[in-house]
């Protein structure tokens, strides 16, 4: 515990340090990236190339353990997992355009395929029996306790440089997960923007495999913007949360396994992420589902509250307790169930409301269907000014001609 | 009730006219395109070009390739053969000209903007890369909001609003491109009333500007109303030019065929008095 306090508040050593703040600049550049991969609907492709980063992984080993005797260097490694990670991404491309295969299968088909020939590599590394072959299991789940100094510093510059690039193709990116068509017909060369976009995504990959592993990359990418969509409804915080989400929860990650050494880096950072998710999908008071559940009732009050006192309006008993309850809450009715003064008035308030809204459903029924607020707010809350002023002409032609000239407004 | 936009000015394409014609003057031409979807040709060898200012409908039954045509034509999708011109430029360096609005239903509007963001969008090409929307790009796409009666919603979030609402965000976004040629893909589909006549109203006040304006319409109803000139499309090109000589029972049954009756037809091509 006290080592992950060390760790957390970066005084258990330059190297602890070091790995911290990568793995932080690391999450905070996939969370970033992953936004735009979450919004192109294309989750599944970072799976594939993660998994297609093994066979370059083991390849890249064996040649310069064999022929250079530098297999543990981290550089080459990471450039052969960008190597069949590309070949993977392309081949993937491939199969969707030259075959009627959809694109998750081709996934399917490219991500087991590049996997199983990984394992295989892997085991031929294991029974030639080369040195310092060690480390590379490091790569599947993620190791950070024998990270060197320069790996850490890679790791750091290279996410910098990533998060960076996402941040000023914010824009086009914003403009190609919304509306492709348009973005085409705009001038953008979608084609390539798409490339751009998986070429960043890769990128994070290749740089993560040291510090969370293939297998559990992707949940890098994912999790900080699935967890930040509940907390916004606009891209740039989208970008700036999924970012801060990432960087704590790999920061968090990272100093819980420097004070546990035993333990997959890759694991404890996802474990982390996911602890980011639940919260947001419980207290965001955007999406969070206790929002939505206090959201729900409260409509149920305003719903009651407005047919109590529709029912007040045209002289109806109000039978229903929870209508009663409520009525009596607000003042609008007394003990033994009749109407207040203020009841009474806002009833009125309250039918004139109900009757713009009722004309308005009769002139577009579409257009009030499709609206979430129909009937629940006053009406010119809701509609523009000029529509409510049509509704008002056409529900009482006098009353909106004094409105006119006494120079006042809807609202 | 309605005005009809002056069309007497624009008969252009009548084909001699055209010849004489700099192709620096024809807003947008496509030459023998054929378009197919795994082998099955959906437009076989049209050929056409937008008569300069006008408002033009593009109209045909279901699966004429209305859509497909606006789609390669501006290089959306591939195509067999044919080449689009604009004002004699290739489409490639042509699309700074155009503004194109696609279908509603061609977008996920739960996506994280708001209604001032996506109007932004169209002012992306100006703003360049690298560079953030500046005050006055808000500005510029508040006012085009503004034109399309939507001001009071900026600031909601687009899946908020009903598809009509939609829609007209969508049309504010090509305002926003300040384009000479719109191409628009069923603009009317699935809209209210009031939406419907806002959009008129913006795309006749384009085609007042000068611009020319090319819609895809579902509704045979409304042609006669709302357009001087149609494009009538069956797979091939039918017939194109002012509504009076070209939206006749007689182009109508040939770009139909039977799917219309006759007492139908009869009633679209008689003048409508309106």
């Amino acid at each position: 515990m006290e080592q992950f306090f060390a760790a957390l508040t970066l005084s258990a050593g330059y190297n602890t340090a070091l790995v911290c703040i990568g793995a932080a600049l690391l999450g905070a550049a996939s969370g970033a990236i992953g936004v735009f991969v979450l919004l192109r609907k294309r989750t599944l492709i970072s799976d594939a190339v993660s998994h297609a980063t093994l066979p370059g992984v083991a390849l890249a080993f064996i040649i310069a353990q064999i022929y250079f005797d530098a297999g543990r260097s981290l550089p080459v490694l990471l450039f052969g997992a960008a190597l069949s990670a590309g070949i993977g991404v392309l081949a993937v491309d491939w199969i969707k355009a030259h075959t009627r295969l959809t694109e998750d299968a081709a996934i399917g088909t490219v991500l087991s395929t590049f996997f199983a020939v990984g394992m295989v590599l892997l085991t031929v590394i294991q029974s030639l029996s080369l040195t310092g072959q060690a480390g590379l299991e490091g790569f599947l789940l993620g190791a950070t306790s024998g990270m060197l100094r320069s790996e850490a510093l890679t790791i750091a510059v290279a996410a910098a440089l990533v998060g960076f690039a996402v941040v000023l193709r914010m824009k086009e990116f914003s403009l190609l997960c919304f509306d492709e068509a348009f973005a085409a017909a705009s001038g953008y060369n979608v084609r390539w923007l798409d490339r751009t976009l998986l070429l960043l995504l890769l990128g994070i990959v290749v740089i993560g495999l040291k510090t969370v592993g293939l297998v559990l990359i992707i949940a890098l990418a994912i999790i900080p913007p699935v967890a930040a969509r509940f907390w916004t409804d606009r891209v740039p915080v989208l970008v700036a949360i999924a970012a801060g989400i990432g960087a704590s929860g790999s920061y968090i990650g990272a100093a819980l396994s420097a004070s546990a050494p035993n333990m997959p880096t890759g694991g404890l950072i996802v474990l982390v992420l996911f602890g980011f998710f639940v919260v947001s999908l419980l207290i965001s008071p955007v999406r969070g589902i206790l929002a939505a559940a206090l959201k729900h009732y409260r409509f149920q009050r305003i719903v009651h509250l407005r047919q109590g006192l529709l029912a007040i309006a045209h002289e109806e008993p109000v039978l229903e307790p929870l209508t009663r309850s409520i009525l009596r809450r607000g003042g609008f009715m007394s003990g033994d169930g009749q109407p207040t003064v203020k009841g009474q008035s806002e009833a009125r308030l309250i039918e004139r409301d109900q009757k713009l809204w009722n004309l308005y459903r009769e002139m577009h029924p579409e257009e009030s269907h499709a609206l979430t607020d129909w009937s629940l707010k006053p009406i010119g809350e809701v509609l523009p000014a000029d529509t409510v002023k049509v509704l008002e002409q056409e529900l009482c032609p006098q009353f909106a001609r004094t409105d006119e000239t006494g120079n006042g407004g809807t609202n | 009730m309605h005005d009809r936009s002056p069309s007497g000015l624009h008969l252009l394409h009548d084909t001699d006219a055209t010849k004489s014609v700099s192709p620096a003057d024809l807003p947008f031409t496509v030459q023998g395109m054929t378009v197919a979807y795994h082998h099955k040709p959906v437009l076989w060898g049209v050929s056409y070009s937008a008569p300069k200012g006008c408002l033009t409908a593009i109209i045909g039954p279901n699966g004429a390739g209305k859509s497909t045509f606006l789609k390669a034509a501006l290089g959306l999708i591939p195509k067999l053969s044919g080449e689009t011109r604009i004002f004699g430029d290739p489409i490639e360096k042509g699309l700074k000209r155009i503004a194109y609005v696609p279908q509603r239903s061609a977008v996920d509007w739960d996506f994280p903007a708001t209604a001032i963001d996506v109007v932004l969008m169209g002012l992306y090409g100006q703003i360049g890369w690298f560079r953030w929307p500046s005050r006055k790009h808000r500005q510029t796409a508040l006012d085009c909001l503004k034109s399309v009666g939507m001001q009071d919603f900026a600031n909601r979030q687009i899946g908020q609003l009903s598809g009509g609402q939609q829609q007209r965000v969508f049309l504010a976004r090509a305002l926003a491109q300040n384009a000479e040629v719109y191409l628009m893909d069923e603009p009317f589909a699935g809209v209210d009333a009031a939406t419907e006549k806002a959009i008129v109203t913006v795309l006749r006040q384009l085609v007042a500007e000068g611009r020319t304006v090319l819609v895809v319409h579902h509704d045979l109803e409304t042609v006669r109303d709302y357009y001087s000139h149609i494009l009538l499309l069956n797979g091939q090109h039918v017939a194109d030019g002012p509504v009076e000589t070209t939206f006749t029972s007689e182009n109508l049954q040939k770009a139909y065929g039977g799917r219309l009756a006759s007492t139908q037809l009869d009633g679209l091509s008689q003048a409508s008095g309106a």
